[in-house]
């Protein structure tokens, strides 16, 4: 028991409730330092500190922006096996897959470009663009088990929509109307599907990352082979969730990606203010975690890194890290204007490093796109989203019974009772709650010829009974 | 109001100080022998409430193999107060194993593992340990079903963690913080009393499909003794439990501080004052109905809690039954509860709400 202590002056547990001992520890079972790191000594004699300097970590690449792609260069000694999921012919990704991400990420740009559009019409209150880093989230979703689970931030539409999430599904939940799976409750873009083993968005940032370790210990135990990957941003990844996750992930061998967008930018606080450390991908080695940093605009290298790492999580039950490089090349939210904190000339920069133009520069030269096609199909997705917009925006909001739904799995009488004071509230002034009225059966008639009574009252009140604004409203009288 | 599985008496073994807490446990030890002994003819057995507390998950495990135990010092260990022990041994480290020391890991973990089917039964150390956990209690697991309008939720989930003062442990070692909790809707909150509800409620807990905080008495783990069922039995949630009946004045409590409750209204009943007792046992949601049902009898209320005075528990129930019990009221609803300062080591005699304090609380209700 000498390893085990408690935390406090109190400790109470001196024995097991029934007064036998229990088995102890062993620390010789574990593994040592040298098993751990098998390179340089383990012991010195002189004083010497390190800085992790030692290690600097390359960028997987696989796809310049021209289309061609880069040799494949193994280092000498490695087998083929040891590279996980890289190919070696110049069709890396086949034909049918490659158009599916390639089509999952012009959706991905014409449904961010028409929704930021929407919202400044006023038609939507609030949106998130992915622009930019479309093939990380897509190139990472096609690479996976479509039910392996992913639990994403907030801006990885791609991926839910690679998975199959519907234009009107979309829709629908950006509306918050009576078919949105979340009710209506969420802002906009906090997307969830149960059937796509897509986890519902929650606005905290980096709270999903530990709980995709305990998704994925629950999918080791139930040995059926799955994966979680959770996806989060740079600036995600300094909160202290995401410390944890990745250490009880290497502690406890969790089948999990852990995929970082490093997208430059947290709101408006550059990488650079965000840590002082090269990027995100050196942290896995203090939880002893396999880490690869890849081009995140390559999708290809994104791909290619994602399946091995999916192998060797499925495989071996160990977390793996990805660090995508890439870059928001759009404002954080429809509430964010960029100018402020960034140049054009740094986002000029990125935009000739645009992920979709990099995979339809390969795509032609594999001969399976073209010209015709882009144009096509960006004109058909621009109808089907703008079409589906005006569907989703004519629906009803959700019951007013949902405002207490699903709080518990039933209703406390709590709960109920205030519902129905709600509902008696809602009677007496149906035109001030039109969309509870509405749900309660009151017609447009009624709600008006309430309006019209409210009104007709507070005019009775300004004509026959002016009142000083500092006086009470009975004069000071009882009734 | 009832307690569904025996009519049996409060146990009787009221010990306050941590040396006297020890001895009990000794002689409850010595008493039950070793883990598979001495079982009564009644399927009844004396337990400590550790005891109790291990033998319902115990249950809980064998009855269910996605039940999933893990904490720190959880596993080989069996928990720094050993309510854990054995299990491991019983069902394997993947079933029950030791965290590392991150209380947002464990929830954060927790959540995950029950939002995939599983049913964690996650531990925090001490409840002055739950805060770095609070975002993931309180803005996920609170709220996980609802944001996603029921297509995911960690109704699996129970946080165990032992709270309350009375051990000599100062700021950090001491604290009831299950107030905080009560103000986040989508949680259930549970403190039980004695061995027999900590068993029957615990495993309710286990099996309800809502997140449950249980928050665990741990001045008493072993100095309260009772008879417990060995059998699997579930006590419900969201139900106080009427434990006396009296005509003067309703007394309010839960967890440890029931034991206290009753004291005083041992030293009331030396006056001729005849006390109704009641322990809320759910903290959250709780039972409007069986404490107003009383006040409406009594027309008095007492209401007790080791936390702070200010924004505690006791003012939400003083609220609600001043609104409904208005005209029943013969006096001021009284709230005897901690000072409102960080809890203090050498003086938390003078900082608890004792039996004293909760005695003259009554007399003064009776004079008003």
């Amino acid at each position: 028991m000498s390893d085990t202590t408690t935390r406090g002056p109190v400790s109470p547990g001196t024995a097991p409730p029934d007064g036998s001992q229990p088995e102890l520890n062993d620390l010789t079972a574990m593994p040592t330092a040298d098993q751990i790191a098998p390179q340089g000594p383990t012991v010195l004699h002189h004083l010497a500190f390190m800085t992790g300097d030692e290690l600097c970590i390359p960028i997987f690449k696989r796809l310049r922006q021209d289309g061609t792609l880069y040799p494949v260069d193994v280092p000498q000694g490695q087998s083929d096996d040891t590279r996980g999921g890289q190919s070696q012919d110049s069709s890396p990704i086949d034909r049918d897959t490659a158009l599916k991400i390639y089509r999952t990420m012009l959706f991905t740009r014409v449904l961010d470009e028409r929704m930021l559009a929407a919202q400044r019409q006023g038609r939507l209150s609030f949106y998130m663009q992915c622009t930019g880093e479309e093939a990380t989230v897509i190139g990472s979703a096609a690479a996976l088990q479509d039910d392996d689970m992913i639990m994403a931030q907030y801006r990885e539409q791609g991926a839910l929509a690679w998975r199959g999430f519907s234009c009107d599904e979309f829709m629908n939940q950006m509306f918050g109307n009576e078919r949105d799976y979340g009710k209506g409750r969420q802002m906009p873009i906090h997307y969830g599907s149960r059937d796509l083993h897509y986890m519902t968005i929650s606005s905290p940032l980096a709270t999903q990352i530990p709980q995709a370790t305990g998704y994925a210990y629950g999918q080791k135990l139930a040995g059926k082979g799955q994966c979680t990957i959770t996806i989060f941003g740079e600036g995600a990844a300094s909160e202290g969730d995401f410390h944890a996750a990745l250490n009880m992930a290497s502690v406890h061998r969790v089948p999990c990606i852990f995929l970082c967008r490093n997208n430059g930018y947290a709101i408006s606080t550059p990488s650079c203010e965000q840590f002082a450390a090269d990027g995100i991908a050196p942290r896995a080695f203090g939880y002893h975690m396999q880490s690869i940093r890849v081009d995140g605009n390559d999708v290809i290298a994104v791909y290619e890194a994602t399946l091995a790492a999916r192998k060797i999580a499925v495989e071996t039950n160990q977390p793996v890290l990805i660090e995508a490089m890439t870059y928001r090349l759009a404002a954080h939210s429809s509430s964010d204007d960029p100018s402020g904190y960034r140049s054009k000339k740094e986002e000029a920069i990125w935009r000739d490093k645009d992920p979709i133009l990099r995979m339809r520069n390969w795509l032609e030269a594999q001969g399976w796109w073209s010209e015709e096609e882009e144009k096509a199909t960006g004109d058909q997705l621009r109808r089907e989203v703008l079409e589906s917009m005006k569907r989703a925006e004519k629906l009803a909001p959700p019951a007013l019974d949902t405002l207490i739904s699903d709080v518990y799995d039933t209703p406390t009488p709590l709960l109920t009772q205030q519902l129905e004071d709600v509902k008696q509230h809602i009677r007496k002034y149906p035109h001030a709650y039109p969309k509870g009225a509405a749900s309660m059966g009151f017609t447009a008639q009624e709600l008006e010829d309430s309006r019209k009574a409210y009104q007709a009252r507070q005019q009775r009140m300004q004509s026959h009974q002016p009142v000083e604004s500092h006086q009470p409203v009975d004069g000071g009288q009882t009734s | 109001m009832s307690e569904q599985m025996s009519e049996q008496p409060l146990e009787k073994t009221p010990v306050t100080d941590s040396a006297a807490a020890s001895s009990a446990a000794k002689e409850a030890s010595a008493a039950t022998g070793s883990k598979d002994g001495a079982a009564s003819a009644s399927g009844k057995k004396q337990m400590n409430m550790l005891q109790a507390i291990n033998n319902a998950l115990d249950i809980a495990m064998a009855a269910n193999p996605r039940v999933v135990l893990f904490g720190e010092d959880v596993g080989v260990f069996g928990g720094v107060f050993r309510a854990t022990s054995h299990l491991q041994d019983k069902y394997g480290r993947e079933r029950c194993f030791n965290t590392p020391l991150t209380e947002q890991g464990i929830i954060g973990f927790a959540n995950g593992l029950a939002a995939q089917g599983s049913t964690p039964v996650a531990e925090i150390q001490f409840a002055d340990y739950i805060f770095p956990a609070f975002d993931q209690i309180v803005n996920e697991a609170a709220k996980f079903r609802y944001r996603s309008g029921d297509l995911f939720d960690v109704g699996g989930l129970t946080i165990r963690t032992p709270y309350g003062g009375g051990i000599a442990g100062g700021l950090y070692h001491s604290q009831s913080p299950e107030a905080y909790f009560a103000h986040t809707p989508g949680l259930k909150i549970v403190m039980p009393r004695n061995p027999h509800q900590a068993k029957g409620l615990l495993l309710a807990a286990i099996r309800d499909p809502n997140p449950v905080l249980f928050m665990e008495p741990k001045r008493l783990y072993r100095a309260s003794v009772g008879e417990v069922p060995e059998a699997d039995y579930e006590l419900p949630l969201g139900v106080a439990d009427v434990i006396r009946e009296g005509r003067d004045i309703t007394l309010l409590g839960w967890g440890a501080q029931m034991e206290v409750i009753e004291k005083a209204a041992a030293l009331a009943e030396q006056d001729g004052i005849d006390c109704e007792i009641i322990d809320l046992r759910s903290i959250l949601p709780w039972d409007i109905e069986t404490v107003c049902d009383s006040v409406l009898k009594t027309g008095r209320l007492v209401v007790s809690h080791e936390a702070p005075l200010t924004g505690g528990f006791a003012s939400e129930i003083a609220a609600t039954v001043q609104e409904r019990c208005f005209l029943y009221l013969e006096a001021p609803i009284r709230r005897v509860t901690g000072l409102d300062t960080p809890f203090p080591l050498v003086l938390e005699k003078e900082h608890l709400p004792d039996e004293l304090k909760i005695y003259e609380a009554i007399k003064q209700s009776l004079n008003y």
